[in-house]
C-alpha cells in the first residue's frame, strides 16, 4: 500500500492518498496542472514535504535508488543513455514475452535508439520499467502515442500488475481509459485532488 | 644578459601598423576602427600598468604584497571563468565553485613547483612565483571554463536520459558517469594538444621572451618545459575538481538532478 500524506511541492498540495495493494488509481487533470510534478515528487525525483511511505516504510528510511526500484515512475517522454535498445535491459531474453504482446520486434534489442519511433519508445519504456519489478507504478500517459491495439495490451499488464498484488497510479488524458482502468479516480486541480467519477 | 633595448619611439614605430587595420575597417565599413581604437589603448594603458606594478614587487619584495597581487589574479581568474558560462550556479557558487577549484589548484602546484623545483630565496620570490603564476592560472582558468561549461551543458541537454536511470534506482553517480567522462575529455584536450603541438607549430611566448632576453635557448626550453607540466598539473587539478563539484551541487543526498540550481543567463 502507498500512503502519501501531506505532500507538497510548489504550487501542488497538501495532497493526501492511500493506494490498496492491487488497487489502480486514475489521475487526470488540464495540463499544467502539476500530474506529473506529482508522480515526481512520490518517486523523489524532485524534493517535496510531507510523508510517503510504501507498505509502512517511509521513503526516507531507505536510500532514493532503493525507493525508485520499488516505486517505478514512467515519465511521459522516455529517456535513453545507450546508443542501443539492448544497453536499456537487464536481460532482454527475460523481456521478450512482454515485448511480444506489446506488438514489438525481439529484434529491437540491436535497434538504434535514434531511429524509435515515439510508440516503440513508450512501449520499450513501459518494458524496461516492469524489468526492473516495482512494487507501484506511476504511469504518466504511458498509452498517449499508442494504437487501440496496444493501448489494450498495457492496461492489461497493469491489470495484471495489480492482481499478482501492486499498486499504480495512471495518469491518463482520455476519458473512457479514465473509468476502464480504475475504480476509483480523482482530478487534480488548483493543487488539490478532488474525487472524479469520470463523467 | 644583453637585449636590445627599446625606447618609445621603436614603440610607436610598431603601433604604426594598426593603421592597415585601421584602413582595412574604413575601406570596407567593418566599424572595427572604435574598438579597434578602445583595445590598442587599453592594451598599451593595462600593460605599462602592469609593469609598473610588477617594477614595484621586484623591488619590494614583500611577502604581504605580493601575496596581495596572488589573491587579485585568483579573483580575476575565477570571475573571467564564471564569466564565461551560459548556464551558471545560484548564488555564491557561480563565482565561489570556479574561484575555489582554481585556488586549490595553484596553491598544490606552485607550492610544489616552488619548493623543490625552482627553488627561489624567498620561496615566495615575486620575481618567479608571478610570471608562473599567472601562466598556470591563465591555462588552468581556461579548462576550469570549458569543463564547468561542458558538464552543465550536458547535464542540462541529458537531462532526460540521466532521470530515467535514477528513476530505474541507479545511483546519481552511476547515472552522470559517462557525461562526467565525457566533460573531463572536453576540458583536458586542448593541454594535451598543446604539449604536442610545442615547437612545431608554436613557440611559446615565455620561450621566446627569455629568448630575446639573451638566455641560452636550452636554459629557456627547460624553463619552458617546467612551465607547461605545472600548466599539466594545474588544469588536471583544476578541471577535475570543477567538474565532481558541479556534480556535487547538481545532486543531493537524495540522488536527484537538481537543475532548479542553475539559472539560465538573463533570467537572474
Amino acid at each position: 500500500m502507498l500512503s502519501i500524506r501531506h505532500l507538497v511541492r510548489l504550487h501542488l498540495g497538501p495532497i493526501d492518498l492511500e493506494i490498496a495493494s492491487g488497487e489502480c488509481v486514475a489521475l487526470r487533470g488540464r495540463s499544467g496542472s502539476g500530474k506529473s510534478l506529482f508522480l515526481r515528487a512520490i518517486a523523489d525525483l524532485d524534493p517535496a514535504g510531507g510523508d510517503i511511505a510504501l507498505d509502512g516504510t517511509g521513503r526516507n528510511t531507505m536510500t532514493a535508488p532503493d525507493w525508485r526500484r520499488q516505486v517505478g515512475y514512467l515519465p511521459a517522454e522516455t529517456g535513453w543513455w545507450g546508443d542501443r535498445v539492448g544497453a536499456h535491459f537487464a536481460n532482454w531474453s527475460a523481456c521478450r514475452p512482454m515485448v511480444e504482446r506489446l506488438g514489438l520486434d525481439p529484434a529491437a534489442v540491436d535497434w538504434s535508439v535514434a531511429r524509435l519511433s515515439s510508440g516503440e519508445r513508450q512501449r520499450l519504456g513501459f518494458v524496461r520499467l516492469l524489468e526492473n519489478r516495482p512494487h507501484c507504478l506511476l504511469l504518466d500517459e504511458p498509452t498517449a502515442s499508442l494504437d487501440e491495439v496496444a493501448t489494450e495490451v498495457i492496461e492489461e499488464l497493469v491489470a495484471e500488475h495489480c492482481a499478482a498484488g501492486g499498486c499504480c497510479l495512471f495518469v491518463t488524458h482520455d476519458t473512457a481509459q479514465f473509468i476502464r482502468v480504475a475504480r476509483r479516480g480523482f482530478l487534480l486541480d488548483a493543487g488539490k485532488l478532488v474525487p472524479d467519477g469520470g463523467t | 644578459m644583453n637585449y636590445v633595448t627599446l625606447d618609445y619611439v621603436d614603440l610607436a614605430l610598431a603601433a604604426s601598423l594598426l593603421l592597415i587595420n585601421g584602413a582595412v575597417s574604413v575601406a570596407l565599413s567593418l566599424g572595427l576602427a572604435r574598438s579597434l581604437a578602445i583595445s590598442a589603448v587599453r592594451m598599451v594603458v593595462q600593460l605599462l600598468l602592469i609593469g609598473l606594478i610588477l617594477d614595484f614587487l621586484l623591488a619590494t619584495v614583500s611577502p604581504f604584497w605580493t601575496g596581495l597581487a596572488v589573491l587579485v589574479m585568483l579573483g580575476f581568474a575565477g570571475y573571467e571563468a564564471m564569466a564565461r558560462q551560459d548556464r551558471r550556479l545560484k548564488g555564491f557558487w557561480a563565482y565561489g565553485l570556479g574561484t575555489g577549484v582554481m585556488t586549490l589548484a595553484a596553491v598544490l602546484v606552485m607550492g610544489f613547483a616552488l619548493i623543490t623545483q625552482v627553488s627561489a630565496d624567498p620561496w615566495y620570490h615575486p620575481q618567479y612565483l608571478l610570471p608562473l603564476l599567472g601562466m598556470v592560472l591563465g591555462n588552468c582558468m581556461t579548462g576550469v571554463a570549458l569543463a564547468i561549461r561542458s558538464i552543465t551543458g550536458a547535464l542540462t541537454g541529458e537531462r532526460n536520459a540521466v532521470e530515467a536511470q535514477l528513476a530505474l534506482g541507479r545511483p546519481f553517480r552511476l547515472s552522470t558517469l559517462p557525461i562526467v567522462r565525457s566533460a573531463l575529455k572536453t576540458a583536458l584536450t586542448p593541454t594535451i594538444n598543446a604539449m604536442a603541438a610545442t615547437g612545431l607549430v608554436s613557440l611559446p611566448g615565455m620561450m621566446t621572451g627569455q629568448i630575446l632576453a639573451g638566455i641560452d635557448p636550452v636554459e629557456a626550453v627547460k624553463y619552458q618545459l617546467l612551465v607547461m607540466f605545472l600548466i599539466a598539473g594545474a588544469t588536471a587539478i583544476g578541471t577535475t575538481g570543477a567538474v565532481f563539484s558541479i556534480s556535487w551541487r547538481l545532486s543531493d543526498h537524495r540522488h536527484r538532478l537538481r537543475l532548479d540550481r542553475l539559472t539560465d543567463i538573463g533570467d537572474e
